[in-house]
């Protein structure tokens, strides 16, 4: 006979060969909750203090955060102030950016719960406080392809990922927004934080809607979440679209993103299937209206547009004009719903966006891109970080990654804003290097890389007012005057990598 | 010269708000704010100084908030301030 009593002893030599127990079904017990009783509940949905204990934080480890909610951000100063109240010294932060909204960190940096930081970008009184040296250690830059890489291959290790989500259901389904009736917030992409869910020792969700599982358009799967918290609010989305990320009005603007759009059209990539991104900062996110008519008149349609969605590419994808959208981080509430519900407009994780050593990021397959600029110089290099009074005031953000991926870069910036020269003989810091900057487009006219002399042809053809850069230097210097040197001293506060992981420059304190 | 005080400019970007009353010492007392105070500080004073005492104004308090104003638009607020100090118009003849 060759039941399973007869193969018992086979049964129990196959486990001990394998190093197994053998099955016991005495030991088996059904869960006969109704499912959806069940399904409202979770061991994983815990309070913060709870998550933070179980999750065997330590003093000196490393924690992260997404800035998709940017200005509107609550969950980075929420965490912080627990993990300071719960007594944590010693954190090295790692956020995707930091922005005005978080300067309570100041407090925190002072009391020593942080003390080091890793981000894009620091802006407002935190970035002030940093600059006059702060911090004991610099605050190390990395573009968001290369955190996003970072991540990945371990350089940038994460102990605990702190996650705002808009919506998470108790197993940890999480996503940028919620399909639910009791919608709080919506921050749409959750790009920045998807290396961090993925690849941190320990995932924490915090979310304002706890919904009823699956969460089925999660970004974030259960499978890389531990806890879910539940709090009354992690961000505000109408603070979303402010500050970087606002839709212009200013006549310059208007100019320079009207001058670009010119540029685009007649550099030689203005062709059907082209793929297109354009940054933060007005002019550079006006670019896209101007392009419109141009691809209208042509009858030319765009493959994809990548980035920073604003509600300006969702306008021309559901005209038909661009193909699909790939989204790392929503730049309006218009972008992050047409997230939820369009199919064709998918959100990317960091480092397949713009990741330098990730064959697939999207990056690698784009035509165009626009960019602003604080300072540009002589050598096309570009400042977008430090202020030209030597405060930091900006984000790497993916300048760097996009203009050396793209076939062509435009950098849109006014030659004076106020009193401040932005065509300068050198730029305060490096964070992209000219040889990955083609055309940079001035009020005052538009100056190409001498590396492309066969995009000056076409935009000279075209009857742009192509000048030397120089010129637009001398031109600045004009009006202005020479500006006195900065009180530069002699303490590091920060540090830029390049996308390759390099050292490329260094930001020094400021005296006064 | 004789001098009450007077008010010119705004406090918008790429502006400069000038205020001037009289003053019992003699000379310009300038107090500058500038949002660029490092790197132009010392050249807007000189523009004020210069502009004030071209137009026959010696002593005065000079109290100046600048929003990166370029050297023309301060020239223009300190003549206007000017003007409505000493009640002279200087384009006047």
């Amino acid at each position: 006979m060759n039941t399973i009593k007869d193969r018992a002893a086979l049964i129990a030599e196959a486990a001990k060969k394998m190093n197994k127990e053998v099955y016991n079904d005495s030991e088996v017990k059904k869960n006969i909750t109704p499912r959806h009783e069940l399904q409202r509940k979770s061991s994983k949905v815990v309070t913060l203090e709870e998550a933070i204990k179980k999750s065997g934080l330590k003093n000196g480890m490393t924690i992260s955060f997404h800035h998709h909610f940017r200005g509107g951000d609550k969950v980075i100063n929420m965490v912080v102030a627990k993990l300071a109240e719960m007594g944590f010294k010693d954190l090295h932060l790692a956020s995707s950016s930091l922005i005005d909204v978080h300067e309570p960190l100041i407090e925190h940096i002072r009391n020593g719960v942080i003390t080091q930081i890793s981000t894009s970008g620091l802006r407002g009184a935190l970035a002030n406080e940093i600059s006059h040296g702060l911090m004991k250690e610099p605050v190390v830059f990395r573009s968001h392809g290369s955190r996003g890489y970072a991540i990945k291959s371990g350089e940038l290790h994460i102990d605990v990922a702190f996650l705002g989500a808009s919506s998470s259901d108790p197993l940890g389904n999480a996503a940028g927004f919620s399909t639910s009736e009791n919608a709080k917030s919506i921050c749409g992409s959750l790009g920045y934080a998807l290396p961090d869910a993925k690849y941190a020792d320990h995932t924490i969700i915090l979310t304002d809607d706890l919904v009823d599982y699956p969460n089925q358009h999660n970004a974030i799967s259960e499978a890389d979440v531990e806890f879910v918290v539940v709090v009354d609010s992690v961000g505000d989305s109408s603070k979303i679209s402010s500050g970087a990320i606002r839709d212009t009005k200013n006549p310059r603007d208007i100019l320079l993103a009207k001058q670009a759009a010119k540029v685009v059209m007649n550099s030689g990539y203005f062709e059907n299937g082209f793929s297109l991104q354009t940054g933060s900062g007005g002019a550079s996110l006006a670019v896209t209206k101007y392009l419109r008519q141009g691809m209208i008149d042509k009858g030319i349609k765009a493959s994809f547009a990548l980035g920073g969605i604003t509600s300006h590419m969702v306008k021309l994808h559901q005209e038909g004009l661009i193909g699909r959208l790939i989204d790392v981080q929503s730049f309006d509430k218009v972008a992050a719903e047409s997230l939820m519900n369009d199919p064709l407009h998918k959100s990317v994780s960091a480092n397949e966006y713009a990741a330098m050593l990730e064959p697939g990021s999207a990056t690698h397959f784009l035509d165009v891109v626009i960019l602003s600029a604080l300072e540009v110089d002589v050598n096309f290099n570009v400042n977008v970080l430090v202020g030209s009074d030597g405060i930091i005031r900006g984000a790497i953000g993916g300048h760097p990654d996009t203009a050396a991926d793209s076939a062509l870069s435009v950098i849109v910036c006014p030659l004076l804003r106020g009193r401040i020269p932005c065509v300068v003989d050198e730029v305060t810091t490096l964070i992209t290097p000219g040889s990955n900057v083609d055309v940079v487009v001035t009020e005052y006219g538009i100056a190409v890389n001498p590396k492309r002399p066969e995009i000056k042809e076409r935009l000279l053809a075209a009857g742009l007012n192509i000048v030397d850069i120089h010129e637009l230097a001398e031109k600045a210097r004009s009006i202005i005057g020479n500006p006195a040197p900065l009180p530069f001293g002699d303490k590091v506060v920060g540090i830029v990598l390049n996308r390759d992981g390099s050292v490329q420059d260094v930001i020094k304190n400021i005296t006064e | 010269m004789e001098i009450k005080n007077a008010v010119a400019g705004t406090l918008e970007s790429g502006d400069i708000l000038i205020q001037i009353a009289p003053t019992d010492t003699s000379g310009l007392q300038i107090e500058l704010e500038s949002s660029v105070m490092y790197q132009f500080g010392a050249q807007i004073k000189n523009v004020i100084t210069e502009t004030l005492t071209a137009l026959g104004v010696t002593d005065a308090a000079v109290k100046a908030t600048d929003k990166g104003a370029l050297d023309c638009t301060i020239r223009a607020r300190v003549t206007a301030a000017a003007v409505r100090a000493t009640g002279k118009d200087v384009w006047a003849d």
